[in-house]
């Protein structure tokens, strides 16, 4: 299981809390985590699927480099923490 | 006669009611949160708010309360790009199939729940639901003259004005910055640009007149007499009087004829009020005085409009969703970017300060 984080910031508008879910890839687990949340899709991911812009997600410390497909592996029982960038303002 | 305004700002959505001892800021919602373009829904009663978030993406929210509460309901988003199609800029840059902004939110003129909504990179929505979902209108954003939008103050096109024909809701025209301005007949399945007559100096001369580009900052068209438009450009007021098969320059002396916002007397289709700058390269008020103009012939003359506004140092700039008249005609309002809002109750003959300190304003509407 992999443990998902988001921002506070995200939070104040949209419900979602701390959560853990299976996937071994960013793409996979934010799937899995957006089924129990449908709301919060749209605040990650565009039109597109895409990672949003000005957000970030890290794993192990480390941001994502695949943000169009999301095929960054995240190993078993690791955790990603989803953000919003600085340079979004 | 509206006793309402909801204000969009950079900071949140003000909704100002006029009491027994004037006008007040009834609700602070969202506060700290850039909101664009709203919409009185008098259909239902309904307040719709379209929200800008640089990390988020845009939203829309709605209020059955007249603006005490609101809730979060669809927003527009594209379908999934095909693979191998592409979309480039006027510079050649590659950019996707994604709302970057959303820009204008009307009514669909049918007593139903159908909205319309602009949106930057010039996608035209339409929710059949009252916004819970929303559908990209292909028919226009297939059109081949599209491939020659590019981005009027940003970096991509998009559609800011929505006007639905009051005598048909199928009929409706929408303006594009800059793509001028497209109209269909039947309700979004076919389009057809119409804005011959107007003027595009941005462009090289051979171009100037081509209707495909031009930068209609704003478009109103007359609620009494509809084949009458009016359009605030980024190179002067023109004015359609046939539906805007053809548009004719305003060329009535002002302080100046730049800006963004236009209004339309709901009766009087001569009547029209605009909040001028300078010059695109310079977008302040002429000599620091912040003035109205308004036609009350047709375009023959503009007035300047001039009592309760700022005289001295005045550094505002009123956006193209910032400045509306209401239903009787006698009430207008707008906001600028210095975060000032004003009202006239006498068809702009004066106005009175609503705010100096809100957050800059982007939109503006009677309820």
């Amino acid at each position: 299981m992999v443990r998902v984080v988001f921002t506070q910031n995200i939070q104040r508008l949209v419900a979602c809390p701390e959560t853990e879910v299976t996937g071994a890839t960013v793409r996979e687990i934010l799937d899995n985590v957006f089924v129990e949340i449908p709301a919060a899709r749209s605040y990650v991911l565009d039109d597109q699927g895409h990672l949003r812009h000005h957000m970030v997600v890290f794993v192990a410390g480390r941001a994502i480099q695949d943000r169009i497909g999301l095929t960054d592996s995240v190993p078993e029982n690791g955790e990603i923490h989803v953000m919003q960038a600085l340079s979004g303002g | 006669m509206s006793d309402r305004i909801h204000v969009a700002t950079r900071k949140g959505v003000f909704t100002l009611a006029r009491g027994a001892g004037g006008w007040a800021i009834e609700h602070a919602s969202m506060v700290g949160r850039h909101f664009t373009v709203v919409l009185s829904d008098a259909r239902k009663g309904v307040t719709f708010a379209a929200e800008h978030h640089e990390h988020y993406g845009d939203k829309v929210h709605r209020s059955t309360d007249g603006g005490a509460s609101w809730e979060e309901v669809g927003a527009p988003a594209f379908p999934e790009q095909p693979e191998g199609v592409t979309e480039k800029d006027s510079f050649g840059r590659e950019w996707a199939w994604k709302v970057k902004l959303i820009w204008a939110l009307e009514t669909s003129g049918k007593d139903d729940d159908g909205l319309w909504c602009g949106t930057i990179p010039g996608g035209l929505f339409y929710s059949g639901d009252g916004g819970a979902t929303w559908e990209l209108n292909r028919s226009l954003w297939d059109q081949e003259g599209r491939k020659v939008w590019f981005g009027g103050g940003a970096d991509l096109p998009g559609v800011h004005s929505v006007c639905v024909d009051p005598r048909d809701a199928n009929v409706v025209r929408v303006g594009v910055s800059c793509g001028g301005v497209w109209q269909t007949d039947d309700g979004g399945e076919t389009w057809a640009c119409r804005a011959d007559g107007m003027r595009a100096e941005y462009m090289p001369p051979e171009q100037a007149h081509d209707p495909g580009i031009q930068d209609p900052h704003h478009i109103e068209q007359s609620p009494s007499h509809p084949d009458v438009l009016w359009c605030q450009h980024h190179n002067g007021i023109f004015k359609s009087e046939d539906g805007s098969a053809s548009w004719t320059e305003v060329t009535a002396d002002a302080p100046s004829r730049f800006g963004f916002g236009v209004a339309v007397h709901p009766t009087n289709p001569d009547i029209a009020w605009f909040v001028p700058a300078v010059k695109d390269e310079l977008r302040v008020p002429v000599d620091g005085k912040l003035v109205v103009t308004r036609t009350s012939d047709g375009g023959k003359t503009l007035d300047v409009l001039r009592e309760g506004l700022p005289q001295e140092h005045a550094y505002d700039l009123v956006f193209r969703h910032a400045l509306d008249v209401d239903a009787s005609g006698d009430r207008l309002v707008f906001g600028s970017t210095t975060g000032g809002l004003w009202i006239s109750e006498d068809g702009g003959d004066s106005w009175s300060t609503l705010s100096v300190s809100l957050p800059p304003v982007y939109g503006v509407r009677f309820a």
